[in-house]
């Protein structure tokens, strides 16, 4: 192996207005090994990646190719010096056939210079093949899953013949055996002299596939070495500042009275017969696979959709949901999946996205009182450690995490008695993740209900005092206590029967 | 471990109020405002006479009445296009009517009500079936007008009361016209009701994100009625205006005004495709229009070039600030 970097960033500064998204960080790509990229949520790693690919530009540094300093005015520059990336959602083109999708911008063509389709689905084929990928380059993409579509990515990837492939979190959204074989693959390029460079969230993931690593925080380079040097406890340690010496919580406390009882709510096509109650204080976790129809009843307790029957009631009286604002009504609120598109008004100001739904409290007689909404904000954000500029500050230049602090905020601040939960720690790193479970576990202390969506075993064993398992739209167990087992909850997501 | 809060302290704004005035729209279209006056002035010995300057407020008093609304309509993410149309029934309406001998309390009602029903008309069609307005309105604006014209034909409707007449003739002190009276009112009335109000809030929540306005409380779909009722009253009144400035109603009355009004809520800063703009933009964007089409007129400029020169100012004060980014890079 070569110690001349294939690809080096050297000092690199990034600035927005207000933030310092990268202070002089230095990373460095090896052919035929993948490198980790390691951080917290807000730590920079998208910023790198859109630096790598031409999207940002540096403020300072130098980004070197195989030791040449060189720039990267736009993505088109980045991609000819042959650095491509596989992106969480990839960008691809749905309508058009896999063969088009690898080749596109640079197909075979004829000598009238048209597109040679025969010999584009030809080297379409022999790629695919290539990588060991069992799909036929005339399907239409949209046909395909998001793990077919990864492959169509790094076919494409190799059909320019990149020297660096960046993955930025390519397993999100990939079952065990898909992973399997991205992994396979990895190791494929790796063979062929690529060097990768692997962002991802998940540990196991990267002391399996990862030959180096490189950790940031805080958009600032904090170390980089071989894997075969470190432990999980060290890199963790790196990543947040300090030991995370308990990952969940302790719950001391004991659920209160029966606050929330939801009887036979139904849908159409989503979810049937959703039936369960929810004491003061309760942590309840929903478990059960992507699709099973958690989100769906979720957002119909919340007033999005409309449930075909059922009744919801609170202490015992029947309220009728017919809108969010009578769910915030209510006292029930739901923190949502996707921050950007349904939780947060990412082009708002922070203060203007925590009082959002509490502008009949912060207003006198329908008139705006910014210095009530600016206290009520901060009241809020500083309570979660929000890490921002100012309180006028917009959202959308937050991290994740960040962002999903304001969300939180925005929802404590109607004083609700029921928070809904949904997937909470989705794509943050494991320090956030802790900050989010301790507060949970502070916030059903102080009386507050938690409904927690979760997909992940650890996290909904961890903090939930119940669980319920859907599957295809219906409640299939209710389990506390010894019965709460890694195995018992796979099981009834999984529809497996009982053991023989 | 505990999240116990660390105390960090976030200050409220890092700029100051005059800081971001400096850097705003308003004030660069000011300058231009300013900037053509002087032009005017020098141009033509005529324009530095205030009973000029009156009348050549209502190049714009009409157009802006609609514009204040629209800008919320397009702040909102919604366009209504018919609202020229809307002055044609409405204004076809109270023709219709003052042959029965009803009275100006009577027409203007009419009018203001007409227009009100033509917004709600829009506003089912966009929240109730989830249709995209700018298709709906561009249906409608057929539709509206072409109901003026099969009731009027080649005819016009003559002979409105003198009392009539005030709106659209008459002054409230000097030279001050009742048009511009209730420009200047309508200005104050949308600029707080944008800026200062929990309904502007939501107005700016659901022009930058929909669905998370929704997932955060607000009745989006009540809060677009209301504007296309608002945007609708709006045109009644213009056409109270127009129809009581003219004497007579005509089914072509308004023809085109629809995109003037457009242009005016876009030179104003407001973003097409919703979240930002401000009305204080929009007043002097009116006040921009109104000059420019008063100085060449003066200078007897034909109307089609002007309509030449309207479109330039549009697009070269849109490129200007992205001129201007290109440039420092």
């Amino acid at each position: 192996m070569t110690d001349v970097p294939i690809l080096a960033l050297d000092n690199i500064t990034k600035t927005f207005p207000g933030v310092v998204a990268l202070d002089k960080v230095r990373l460095a790509l090896y052919p035929g090994q993948v490198t980790a990229l390691i951080g917290e949520n807000g730590a920079g790693k998208s910023t790198v990646v859109k630096t790598l690919t031409g999207i940002y530009q540096p403020d300072g540094g130098q980004i070197l190719v195989n030791g040449t300093p060189v720039h990267f005015a736009t993505a088109h520059d980045a991609a000819e010096a042959g650095i491509t990336a596989i992106h969480q959602e990839t960008v691809l083109f749905d309508e058009m056939t896999v063969a088009e999708n690898i080749f596109i911008g640079h197909a075979p063509r004829t000598r009238f210079g048209l597109i040679d389709m025969a010999r584009t689905t030809r080297d379409a084929k022999a790629l695919l093949e290539s990588i060991g990928a069992p799909l036929r380059p005339d399907t239409k993409l949209r046909d395909l899953g998001i793990a077919s579509k990864h492959l169509v990515a790094i076919a494409r990837a190799l059909s320019i013949d990149a020297c660096v492939v960046i993955m930025d979190e390519p397993t999100a959204a990939l079952s065990q055996k898909e992973i399997e074989e991205l992994y396979a693959l990895v190791d494929h390029l790796k063979a062929q002299g690529k060097a990768i460079l692997f962002i991802s969230h998940k540990f196991d993931e990267i002391f399996r596939i990862a030959d180096r690593y490189t950790v940031f925080r805080d958009g600032q380079f904090v170390g980089d070495g071989m894997i075969a040097d470190v432990d999980q406890d060290a890199l963790v340690q790196m990543m947040v500042g300090r030991a995370v010496d308990q990952i969940f919580p302790p719950r001391t406390h004991t659920p209160g009275e029966e606050l929330l009882k939801v009887v036979g709510y139904s849908h159409p096509t989503e979810f049937a017969d959703v039936t369960f109650t929810l004491k003061q204080g309760e942590i309840l976790g929903f478990y059960g696979l992507v699709g099973a129809g958690r989100s769906e009843f979720m957002q119909a307790l919340f007033g999005i959709t409309k449930p075909s029957k059922g009744v919801c009631r609170i202490d015992g009286k029947i309220i009728v949901i017919r809108s969010p604002a009578d769910a915030i009504a209510a006292g029930i609120v739901y923190v949502p999946e996707d921050r950007g598109k349904q939780g947060a008004i990412t082009a708002m100001p922070i203060f203007q996205n925590v009082a959002l739904p509490s502008l009949g409290k912060t207003s006198r007689h329908g008139f705006l009182r910014m210095a009530e909404e600016f206290s009520l904000a901060r009241e809020y954000t500083e309570r979660l450690d929000l890490r921002a500029t100012s309180l006028d500050q917009e959202v959308g230049n937050l991290s994740g995490g960040n962002q999903q602090k304001v969300v939180i905020a925005k929802w404590l601040a109607t004083q609700p008695r029921v928070i809904i939960l949904d997937e909470p720690t989705k794509g943050i790193d494991i320090g956030s993740k802790a900050a989010v479970h301790s507060f949970m576990a502070e916030l059903a202390a102080a009386g507050l209900s938690v409904i927690m969506v979760s997909s992940e075993i650890p996290e909904v064993l961890g903090m939930s005092d119940r669980v319920i398992v859907m599957r295809e739209g219906r409640m299939v167990a209710e389990l506390e206590g010894t019965k709460l087992t890694p195995e018992t909850l796979v099981r009834h997501a999984a529809g497996i029967e009982k053991a023989a | 471990m505990t999240a116990t809060p660390l105390g960090r302290h976030l200050p409220d704004r890092l700029t100051t109020r005059t800081n971001r005035l400096i850097r705003s729209w308003e004030l660069l279209l000011l300058a231009i405002a300013v900037a053509i006056f002087i032009f005017n002035a020098m141009a033509s010995p005529y324009f530095l006479n205030v009973w000029n300057l009156s009348d050549a407020t209502f190049n714009f008093t009409e157009k802006a009445m609609i514009a204040f609304a629209m800008a919320l309509l397009i702040v909102a993410g919604e366009i209504d296009l018919s609202v020229a149309a809307i002055i044609a029934l409405a204004s076809t309406a109270m023709g219709w009517a003052l042959q029965f001998g009803v009275g100006t309390p009577g027409l203007v009602g009419i009018g203001l009500g007409t227009g009100l029903l033509c917004g709600a008309f829009n506003g089912i069609l966009v929240t109730r079936l989830g249709l995209p307005s700018i298709v709906v309105t561009i249906g409608t604006m057929s539709l509206f007008r072409g109901i003026s014209y099969i009731v009027l034909g080649d005819q016009a409707y003559r002979g409105y009361p003198d009392s009539f007449a005030w709106f659209g003739q008459g002054y409230i002190w000097w030279v001050f016209t009742v048009e511009i009276a209730i420009f200047s009112m309508l200005a104050v009335a949308f600029g707080i009701l944008l800026h200062r109000t929990n309904f502007g809030r939501a107005v700016y929540a659901i022009g930058n994100n929909p669905t998370a306005a929704l997932f955060s409380g607000i009745r989006v779909t009540r809060v677009k009625f209301i504007l296309f009722l608002l945007t609708g009253l709006m045109s009644g009144l213009a056409a109270v205006c127009l129809t009581s400035r003219l004497g007579s109603t005509r089914p072509s009355i308004g023809l085109g005004m629809e995109l003037e009004v457009v242009t005016m809520v876009v030179l104003g800063g407001v973003n097409i495709l919703g979240g930002s703009g401000t009305i204080p933009g929009v007043v002097i964007a009116a006040f921009v229009m109104g000059l420019v089409t008063f100085g060449l007129g003066l200078l007897n400029v034909p109307g089609i070039v002007m309509s030449i020169f309207i479109g330039a100012l549009l697009i070269g004060v849109i490129a200007l600030p992205r001129l201007f980014a290109m440039v420092r890079k």
